[in-house]
C-alpha cells in the first residue's frame, strides 16, 4: 500500500485482570492504514477492537510488536492522535467552551486565536448558544458533539473513535453519522473507528476490518466501494445491502464462536 | 417564611417546655437552669468580652488544626493514589490508625506537647487527617481512565493531568471527607480543651461547670452549638458552589 500513515506490525496484547489469569486480547495483528483513509473495525464483543485503538492512542503499554505512525513508533499519548470515547469523557467541571479550549491551551497561539478556534468548532458541531453550559446540562448527543469539537479543535492527524455513537438513541446516531461524514468530507483525516454496528461501518468506511473472536486477529478486510460524498440514502442501494450482508455473516460467525456456540 | 416557621416549630416548643419545667419547679434549677436564665448569663458573658476571648482561642485552634489536616491530608491522599511506593509506605499505618478513637490520643499528646496551644492543634490535626486522606485517595482513584486519556491526547503531561483531571475528579470525595473532618474538629477541640487548656470553649464549659455556674455552662454549650451549626452551613454553601457543575 502506498502512503502508509499507520502500521500495526505483529501487535500482541495480553492483559491480566485484577484477580484472574492473563487474557490474550490481540494475537500477531498486522494492519496498514493509508493517509486520510477511514477504517472501521467491527467484531464480536471482547475481540480486542477497543484495545487496538487504545494501543494506537498510546494509553496502554505495547510489549509485543510495533505500531508506527509516519514511520515513528508509538510510545505515549500525543496530540497528533485525537480520541472520542463512547461515554464522551468530557471534563464535567468545565463548561462546553472550557472543554473545547483545553487542548488549545497547550498550543502556542494568542488567547484571541484560541477563543476564535474554540468558537469555530462549537459552531461546527452546531452547539452555538451552549458555550457556557455544563456537560451535565446536555443530552448524550450534545455531549458527544462537544467531545468531537474538543478533539477536532486541536487538529490531530489521526482521529480515533471508540464506539462514539454506541450510547446514543437511533435518531441521534443517524444525525451524528451524517455530520461526521460531512465534517470528514471537508477536513480529511486518517480515522480509525470502532463499532459493532455493521450498517454504521458500511456507511462510514473506506475499508471495514472484521476481527475474529478473542484472541483478536484480523479475519478479513472489505473495501467499501460506495461513492462519496455519502448520504444516508446510500443505505437503500443494493451495493450497501450486499456489503452489510457480507460483513454481518463474517461477524456473526465470530460472535457465535465467542459465545461458545458451534457452527 | 412560613416554611421556616414550620420547620423550627419543634425547637420553639422544646424551649417552651424547658422554660416551663424549670419555672414550675418540675426540674430543679441547679440541674437544668431555665432557658431565660441561660440567655441572661449568655448576655453577661458576652458583654464582658469573656466569651469572645474563649471563642477566639477555640476558633484559632480549630482553624489551624483543620487547615493543617486539609493541606497535609489531601497531599498524602493524592500521593497514595498516584504512587505504589507511597501506598506501601503509608497504607499500613493508616489501616492501624483507622479504628482508633482519636480522643484517646489526647493524654499522649499532652505528655508530648504540654498544656499549650500546640497540643490542641495537634489533636485536631491528627483526628481530622484520616477522613481527609481517605477522601482525597478515594476521589483520586475514582478519576476515570477515559478522562485521563483524553487530557493526555489533548497534549497534557503527567503533572498537568494530575492538576487538571485527577484532583478536580477527586474534589467531591475530598470535600465530603473535609465535611466529616469539620464535625470531628469540634468534638476534638472541646474535649482537648477540657483537659489541657487555660482558654477556649472547652475550658470555659468545664470551668463554669466545676464552679457550679450551670447557667454559664449551658450558655457556653449553646455558643459552641451555634458556631458548629454556622460552620457546617457555611461549608455546605462552599461545597455546593464548588460542585455546582453537577446540578443540571
Amino acid at each position: 500500500m502506498t502512503n502508509t500513515k499507520i502500521k500495526f506490525d505483529k501487535v500482541e496484547f495480553t492483559y491480566t485482570p485484577p484477580s484472574g489469569r492473563p487474557v490474550q486480547a490481540l494475537e500477531r495483528l498486522d494492519l496498514d492504514i493509508a493517509t486520510d483513509e477511514f477504517v472501521v473495525i467491527v467484531g464480536p464483543s471482547g475481540c480486542g477492537k477497543s484495545t487496538l485503538l487504545y494501543l494506537l492512542g498510546g494509553f496502554l503499554p505495547l510489549v509485543q510488536g510495533e505500531i508506527l505512525i509516519d514511520g515513528r513508533k508509538v510510545t505515549r499519548p500525543g496530540p497528533d492522535r485525537g480520541i472520542v470515547f463512547q461515554h464522551f469523557a468530557l471534563f464535567p467541571w468545565k463548561t462546553v467552551r472550557q472543554n473545547v479550549l483545553y487542548g488549545l491551551e497547550r498550543k502556542t497561539m494568542s488567547a484571541s486565536q484560541r477563543q476564535e478556534l474554540a468558537q469555530k468548532h462549537i459552531d461546527l458541531v452546531k452547539l452555538t448558544g451552549f458555550e457556557d453550559s455544563w456537560p451535565a446540562q446536555l443530552s448524550g448527543g450534545m455531549k458527544q458533539r462537544v467531545a468531537i469539537a474538543r478533539t477536532l479543535a486541536t487538529d490531530p492527524d489521526v482521529l480515533l473513535m471508540d464506539e462514539p455513537f454506541g450510547a446514543l438513541d437511533a435518531q441521534t446516531r443517524g444525525i451524528l453519522q451524517e455530520e461526521l461524514l460531512a465534517i470528514w468530507g471537508s477536513r480529511r483525516k486518517t480515522v480509525l473507528f470502532v463499532t459493532h454496528d455493521v450498517n454504521e461501518a458500511v456507511l462510514l468506511a473506506d475499508r471495514v476490518v472484521v476481527m475474529s473472536a478473542r484472541p483478536g486477529r484480523i479475519k478479513s478486510t472489505i473495501k467499501i466501494k460506495l461513492p462519496r460524498p455519502r448520504t444516508p440514502e446510500v443505505a437503500l442501494s443494493a451495493q450497501f445491502v450486499d456489503h452489510c450482508r457480507e460483513i454481518w455473516d463474517l461477524v456473526r460467525e465470530e460472535a457465535l464462536k465467542a459465545s461458545g456456540v458451534r457452527t | 417564611m412560613k416554611s421556616i416557621a414550620v420547620r423550627y416549630a419543634p425547637i420553639v416548643m422544646l424551649i417552651a417546655l424547658w422554660e416551663l419545667s424549670s419555672r414550675t419547679g418540675l426540674v430543679a434549677d441547679d440541674v437544668l437552669p431555665a432557658f431565660s436564665t441561660v440567655i441572661e448569663r449568655l448576655w453577661q458573658l458576652s458583654a464582658s468580652g469573656e466569651m469572645l476571648t474563649h471563642v477566639g482561642a477555640s476558633l484559632l485552634r480549630a482553624a489551624s488544626g483543620l487547615g493543617l489536616a486539609i493541606t497535609i491530608g489531601s497531599g498524602l491522599g493524592f500521593a497514595l493514589a498516584a504512587s505504589a511506593l507511597a501506598q506501601r509506605l503509608i497504607q499500613p499505618s493508616l489501616t492501624f490508625l483507622y479504628p482508633l478513637p482519636k480522643s484517646a490520643l489526647i493524654p499522649v499528646i499532652i505528655i508530648w506537647l504540654g498544656f499549650g496551644h500546640a497540643a490542641q492543634v495537634a489533636v485536631i490535626f491528627l483526628g481530622c487527617l484520616l477522613p481527609i486522606i481517605l477522601g482525597a485517595y478515594n476521589g483520586a482513584r475514582s478519576a476515570e481512565n477515559t478522562l485521563i486519556w483524553s487530557a493526555r491526547s489533548l497534549g497534557a503531561n503527567a503533572v498537568e493531568t494530575e492538576w487538571h483531571v485527577i484532583i478536580p475528579a477527586a474534589l467531591p470525595d475530598l470535600l465530603a471527607g473535609i465535611r466529616v473532618a469539620l464535625a470531628l474538629s469540634f468534638v476534638l477541640l472541646i474535649s482537648s480543651e477540657m483537659v489541657g487548656a487555660q482558654r477556649g470553649m472547652g475550658f470555659l464549659i468545664s470551668f463554669l461547670g466545676d464552679g457550679g455556674d450551670y447557667a454559664g455552662m449551658f450558655a457556653s454549650a449553646f455558643v459552641v452549638t451555634a458556631i458548629g451549626f454556622a460552620a457546617d452551613r457555611g461549608y455546605l454553601a462552599v461545597y455546593r458552589y464548588l460542585l455546582r457543575y453537577r446540578e443540571a
